[in-house]
C-alpha cells in the first residue's frame, strides 16, 4: 500500500493527527522521566570524585543535547518552508523555538548549579558555556523577530531565514569561542576528560534524553495545533473545529 | 543584459547613497562621535590606571566599533522602504544582490571607514604601542566591512518593523561574535608581542565569506520583507 506522506503536510490533515499523537508522547515522556529519575537518583552509584552532586547530569546533559538538536530541527523545518513554500513547516519551526530556548536555559542553569560544587564557580567562560549562551541569544532573536512581524507569512519566512543563518553560524561561533578560550588560557578545566561513566549512569541519562525528546514532540505538537487554528481561522475547517471545541 | 549595466547599477546605487549621506553629514558624524564617546567613557568608569586600560583597550575599541556600526544600520533600507525606492530596486532587471552590495559598500564608506581612521587615536589614549595601533586599524579595516554585511542582513529582516533598532541588535550581535573575538584577539596579540597573522587571516576569511554570501542572503530577506 502506498502511503501519501504529503497528505500530512496540509494543516487540516495534520491537525487531527497531531491531536491523536499528543497523548502518546506525553504519556511516554512522563513514564520515561519517572524511570529516568529513579535510575538516576536511586540506582546509579555515587561518583567517587564528585559525590552526589554529579546527579544533576541526568537533567543537564539531556537538556544540552536537546537545546542543540532542536535548533537544528528548527532550521531544517525553516529550510523546507522556504524552499517548498509549505505553511506547516513554518508553524513547526515556530512551535519548537520556545522549547528549545527553555532547554538551553535549563542547560545553562543546571550547569551553573553543577559548576559551583565541582569547579568552585557558578560560571566560567568556557567554550561550551559561552556558545550555549550565544545559542540562547539566537533562540531569543528568532522568537522576537517572529513576534515583531504582524503578517504571519512574512513572520514565518523572515524568522525561518534567520534560523538558517543561525544554524550556519553555530559551528563558526563554537570554534571561534573555543579558540578564543584556548588563546586566553582561561579556566584550566577540561570538560572532555570526564571519568568513564558507570553503565547505570549512562542508562539513566539515555532514558532521560528519550523522555526529553518525547516531551518536546508532545509540547511542539500542542503548540503547532494552536498555531494552526490561529493562522487558519479564516478557513472553513478551522472555524468548524473551533466551534466544535468551544462546545 | 551585459556585465557593464549590472555593475553600472551597483555603481549608481553606491554613488546615490554616498550623495545622500553627503547631503546629511550629521548622520555620518553621529556614529563617529558615538564611537569616540563610548570609548572615552571606559577610562572614566574604570579608573585611570594605565595597566588595566592597556589590557582592556582592544576589547573596548572593538565593542564600541560594533555598537557604532549597529547604530546607523536601521537607516540602511528604511528610507528607501518608506518612499518605495526599495520596491523599484527589487523590480529592477539588475540582480538585487548587486544593488545590495552597492548599498552596503556605501554604508561602510560612510560609517565604517571613519571608525578605522579614528581608531589609532583612541588606541593612543589607552597607551597602545605603535605596532598595536597599526594592527588595530588593520583589524578594523578587515572586520568592519564584515560587520556591515552581517548588519545589512538584520536590517533587511527588520525593515519596516516597530522598534527595529533594539530588535536588530538582538538579531545581529550574536552573529558578530566571531568577528569580535578575532578582531580584538589580533590587537591583543600585537600588544603582548605575539603573532597576529592567524587572527588577521581569519578576519579576512570572514570578510570574504560575508562578501560572497551576505548580499545574496540580504536580497532574499528583502524579497521576503516586501513580498
Amino acid at each position: 500500500m502506498a502511503v501519501n506522506w504529503f497528505k500530512y503536510s496540509s494543516p487540516p490533515a495534520f491537525y487531527p493527527l497531531a491531536g491523536r499523537l499528543i497523548p502518546w508522547f506525553a504519556a511516554a515522556a512522563a513514564v520515561l522521566a519517572l524511570i529516568g529519575i529513579y535510575v538516576g537518583l536511586v540506582v546509579a552509584p555515587t561518583d567517587y570524585q564528585q559525590g552526589d552532586s554529579y546527579r544533576i547530569i541526568f537533567i543537564h546533559v539531556p537538556a544540552a543535547w536537546m537545546s542543540m538538536f532542536i535548533y537544528l530541527v528548527m532550521a531544517v523545518y525553516a529550510g523546507i518552508g522556504l524552499i517548498f513554500n509549505t505553511r506547516l513547516s513554518g508553524y513547526m519551526a515556530r512551535a519548537l523555538a520556545p522549547t528549545g530556548a527553555m532547554f538551553t536555559f535549563i542547560a545553562l542553569w543546571t550547569g551553573a548549579l553543577w559548576g559551583r560544587p565541582t569547579w568552585g564557580a557558578w560560571w566560567v567562560w568556557d567554550a561550551r558555556l559561552t556558545s550555549e549562551l550565544i545559542l540562547l541569544f539566537l533562540y531569543l532573536g528568532y522568537i522576537s523577530l517572529y513576534a515583531a512581524i504582524d503578517d504571519p507569512r512574512r513572520a514565518a519566512r523572515a524568522s525561518g531565514l534567520l534560523a538558517l543563518i543561525g544554524a550556519v553560524n553555530v559551528p563558526i561561533i563554537y570554534f571561534s569561542v573555543k579558540w578564543w578560550n584556548t588563546l586566553h588560557q582561561g579556566a584550566s578545566i577540561s570538560l572532555t576528560k570526564a571519568p568513564t561513566m558507570a553503565a547505570t549512569m549512562l542508562t539513566g541519562m539515555m532514558i532521560m534524553a528519550v523522555a526529553a525528546w518525547c516531551y518536546t514532540i508532545a509540547v511542539a505538537l500542542m503548540r503547532v495545533r494552536c498555531e494552526i487554528l490561529e493562522r487558519e481561522v479564516h478557513s472553513e475547517w478551522a472555524a468548524e473545529q473551533l466551534a466544535r471545541e468551544a462546545r | 543584459m551585459n556585465g557593464g549595466t549590472m555593475l553600472g547599477a551597483m555603481r549608481s546605487v553606491l554613488a546615490r547613497d554616498l550623495m545622500l549621506a553627503g547631503r546629511r553629514p550629521v548622520d555620518v558624524v553621529t556614529a563617529l562621535f558615538f564611537f569616540v564617546i563610548v570609548v572615552s567613557l571606559f577610562p572614566l568608569g574604570i579608573g585611570p590606571e594605565g595597566q588595566i586600560l592597556h589590557a582592556i583597550a582592544p576589547g573596548v575599541v572593538w565593542v564600541a566599533a560594533l555598537l557604532a556600526s549597529m547604530l546607523s544600520l536601521t537607516r540602511l533600507f528604511e528610507a528607501d522602504f518608506v518612499d518605495g525606492t526599495l520596491e523599484q530596486m527589487i523590480l529592477a532587471p539588475q540582480p538585487l544582490s548587486l544593488i545590495v552590495l552597492g548599498k552596503v559598500s556605501a554604508h561602510w564608506l560612510v560609517t565604517g571607514a571613519p571608525l578605522v581612521l579614528m581608531s589609532p587615536l583612541l588606541g593612543l589614549q589607552f597607551g597602545l604601542s605603535g605596532e598595536a595601533l597599526m594592527i588595530l586599524a588593520l583589524a578594523l579595516l578587515l572586520g568592519t566591512p564584515a560587520l556591515s554585511f552581517i548588519g545589512a542582513l538584520g536590517a533587511a529582516l527588520t525593515v519596516g518593523l516597530r522598534g527595529g533598532g533594539a530588535l536588530l541588535a538582538l538579531l545581529i550581535l550574536p552573529l558578530c561574535v566571531p568577528v569580535l573575538i578575532f578582531g580584538a584577539g589580533a590587537v591583543d596579540a600585537a600588544a603582548t608581542g605575539m603573532e597576529t597573522g592567524a587572527h588577521l587571516s581569519l578576519l579576512g576569511a570572514f570578510l570574504v565569506m560575508a562578501l560572497c554570501f551576505g548580499p545574496w542572503v540580504t536580497a532574499a530577506a528583502l524579497r521576503i520583507a516586501l513580498d
